[in-house]
């Protein structure tokens, strides 16, 4: 309720992007540019077993031959891989406990509204911070060891658990996959890895910032998070990133797992670097999310809000492998100004009784452009499948753009597929009727907006559905005048 | 001093002038009914006097406390005292009737200086003026107007301004669809917040509604002007022998 006040405040408390800042830290760069040195370099940093090494530059072997592509609607110059550094690291890095954490870094981490410190005594949320490219300190670790709960970077996951990096890294996005995620297998750097034993509830919400801090860099993480039989975890990511003129890559792989009646409900709000009014600067946010529901009654729910990147291409899917497994996608995005987006997602039905519920709420300002660009595959096996998708988009000015591209291929007569889409103004009449009561034009379109998407906001865990909601105001800032 | 003062006002909508020439002056706690055959203006009255977009005002002034507010952006004039309730209230999907009522009082607030209300202030001052008004406590957890029905709507309303406590309330053809019951609910609203520094515009079509509402004064609106004043008897002569002659006469 109190959203939509703060938010006009949070309006006027900062200038435009709020996490626009740089911090001053000393850092461990790879040359720049991308090659098998490079390669070994990031894995001799990270002190890599050599299967992991063979891995990476398989996937790099194999980037080399592929092509980057062109299908999604969006519109950026030609990526220049070898004018970006692959890794960065702020210098004393491999920390035992928070004390050894670089102060400068944790007073970033306090201005982006995460004090770690506090967080290790306040009750709700473990934190992974991934800055740059490794990942500075994990929360709560202790307490979650004591459940049997690995929480921890991957980089440290490839040491510790072996067997089970080995068995899931590349089982749900294959390394061949897609031009970005190849690359991503060949340089990315750190990313967290979650596992949840047999049974448990993970009685706390699991989150990671990740935040780019230096120039020219690429960030590459890698998310693996397997939920075994009857578990139950929530996850969340948000990312941040200074403001600069050039455009920033980042190109992640998120892998999800669950298991016989396992459940995995994974939310970001990304609020990357979106550029200027113009066009300039900002991050090239190019994502491969998938999750497998590989066991029966599994169930993986994505619910992301993406207000930031000048360009997002992101389809968190879901691979109904397990008979009577729900796959769910839950979507707000915004773009203002000149941003770019094509997003949506995949349901791939193979087993039985496989449901699977898509919400996506667009909402296109300024002069951005997005696309919802959505599949739902039901194999032939896949009996009694069903599927409900609702696309909506809002449009405010004229200059905007929305579109909607549904592909629905059923392969099975006995699936039912429903798909409902609409398109819409922010109109006058509402705009005057919250005018008149002496709200003012942002926070009168901030409310509007937010109750537009409230179907998709309200899935969010509770502290952070606040902090989204107020998301919406900012980004749509300047939107009405 | 008047409260509200509108002086030979016109204005006009894509260029064709609807107000020709509105001269008005309300003092505080007075109720007026601007009453006349559809199509000739009244709302249009309502919303320039409101400061909708899309119509302008090419001549004349309207006067709040003997201020111009006519270069006053809506939300500014809803802030100094100004309400309109609508004839169709506006349906916000998504957006709870609280969160709203909420947004709006924050807003008359911060403009007068003060600081926002807590929550449970908020509750106990909605739930008692809901209750006054027969809004049943759902109804404000409901998305704004959304699935109302017509007298949900104008009650909502209702509730609105006993909230915001305006100091001219314009009440837009607030009779438009409601059965007697409601009229009755709506009415009695109304007649709570009557005051002495408190002034109405009731705009509407029909004499019915007056028979709750007691005005002070009754203008016959024709042709984009007010062509007769008068007091309450002036609507039982409306309601004999109807609006033709002023018709004709316009």
């Amino acid at each position: 309720m109190a959203a939509t006040e703060s938010t006009v405040q949070t309006v006027k408390d900062i200038e435009r992007y709020k996490y626009g800042f740089e911090t001053d830290i000393e850092s461990d760069r790879a040359p720049k540019g991308l090659s098998e040195d490079t390669i070994r370099f990031i894995s001799a940093k990270k002190n890599e077993p050599e299967w992991m090494l063979e891995w990476r530059l398989k996937a790099y072997r194999l980037w080399l031959t592929m092509e980057e592509p062109t299908w999604a609607a969006v519109d950026y110059p030609k990526i220049d891989y070898q004018e970006s550094y692959y890794y960065s690291a702020p210098k004393k890095s491999t920390l035992k406990s928070l004390d050894e954490v670089d102060p400068e870094l944790l007073r970033t981490y306090e201005k982006l509204g995460i004090p770690l410190k506090e967080q290790e005594v306040l009750a709700g949320v473990a934190v992974d911070a991934v800055f740059d490219s490794v990942s500075v300190a994990t929360t709560y670790k202790k307490r979650l060891n004591e459940m049997g709960v690995i929480f921890c970077p991957i980089s440290e996951a490839i040491h510790t658990h072996p067997e089970l990096v080995q068995k899931y890294l590349a089982s749900v996005v294959p390394v061949s996959d897609n031009y970005f995620a190849t690359l991503n297998c060949a340089v990315f750097t750190d990313g967290s890895f979650v596992y949840i034993p047999k049974g448990l509830r993970c009685p706390m919400e699991l989150s990671t910032y990740f935040r780019i801090n230096e120039k020219n860099t690429g960030q590459f993480e890698r998310t693996l998070i397997i939920a075994d039989e009857g578990a139950y975890v929530s996850y969340l990511e948000g990312c941040t990133a200074p403001q600069r003129d050039e455009n920033q890559l980042h190109a992640a792989v998120v892998e999800l797992v669950a298991l016989d009646d396992a459940e995995i409900k994974y939310s970001t709000v990304q609020n990357w670097y979106p550029g200027d009014e113009n066009g300039q600067g900002g991050i090239y946010n190019f994502v491969t999310k998938r999750a497998a529901c590989r066991g029966k009654r599994s169930k993986v729910s994505w619910t992301q809000v993406e207000t930031g990147s000048a360009i997002t291409w992101k389809y968190p899917s879901c691979i109904l492998q397990g008979d009577n497994s729900v796959g769910e996608f839950y979507s707000v995005a915004i773009t203002n100004n000149r941003q770019q987006a094509d997003t949506g997602t995949k349901m791939i039905h193979i087993g039985k009784n496989t449901t699977s519920k898509i919400i996506s709420k667009g909402i296109a300002a300024g002069r951005s452009d997005q696309t919802y660009r959505g599949l739902v595959r039901i194999l032939p096996g896949a009996e009694g499948a069903r599927n409900y998708t609702q696309c909506d988009s809002l449009l405010i000015g004229d200059a905007c753009g929305a579109h909607t591209v549904p592909y629905i291929e059923s392969r099975n007569p006995s699936a039912k597929t429903e798909h409902e889409a609409t398109a819409s103004r922010i109109s006058e009449d509402q705009l005057f009727y919250c005018l008149q009561r002496g709200i003012g034009a942002e926070e009168a379109v901030g409310l509007i907006v937010n109750g537009f998407c409230k179907e998709v906001l309200q899935t969010l865990p509770m502290e952070f559905a606040v902090e989204a909601q107020k998301l919406v105001g900012i980004s749509l800032e300047g939107s009405v005048g | 001093m008047a409260l509200i003062e509108i002086k030979d006002l016109h204005a006009s909508v894509d260029g064709k002038e609807i107000l020709k020439g509105v001269s008005l002056t309300i003092n505080p706690g007075e109720m007026h009914a601007l009453m006349g055959p559809n199509g000739t203006g009244k709302s249009t009255l309502s919303n320039v006097i409101a400061g909708r977009a899309g119509y302008e005002v090419t001549s004349g002034d309207v006067l709040l406390e003997g201020r111009s507010i006519l270069d006053m952006e809506p939300n500014e004039r809803s802030n100094a005292g100004v309400f309109l309730a609508f004839q169709y209230p506006v349906e916000i999907p998504g957006v709870a009737t609280s969160t709203f009522l909420k947004a709006a009082i924050n807003a008359k607030r911060k403009f007068a200086g003060q600081k926002e209300i807590d929550a449970m202030e908020f509750l106990k001052l909605v739930k008692a003026r809901a209750k006054e008004l027969n809004v049943r406590d759902d109804m404000l957890k409901r998305p704004v107007n959304v699935g109302f029905s017509g007298g949900e709507k104008k009650r909502a309303e209702i509730l609105q301004m006993a909230l915001l406590e305006p100091k001219f309330c314009i009440l837009d053809e607030t009779d438009s669809g409601l059965d007697i019951d409601a009229l009755k609910v709506v009415s009695d609203g109304v007649n709570a917040l009557r005051s002495a520094d408190r002034s109405f515009l009731v705009i509407t079509h029909y004499q019915r509604l007056l028979s709750y509402i007691v005005p002070d004064f009754v203008h016959v609106f024709a042709g984009g002007r007010i062509v007769r004043s008068g007091g309450k008897e002036l609507a039982m002569e409306l309601e004999e022998n109807g609006y033709a002659e002023y018709v004709d006469a316009a």
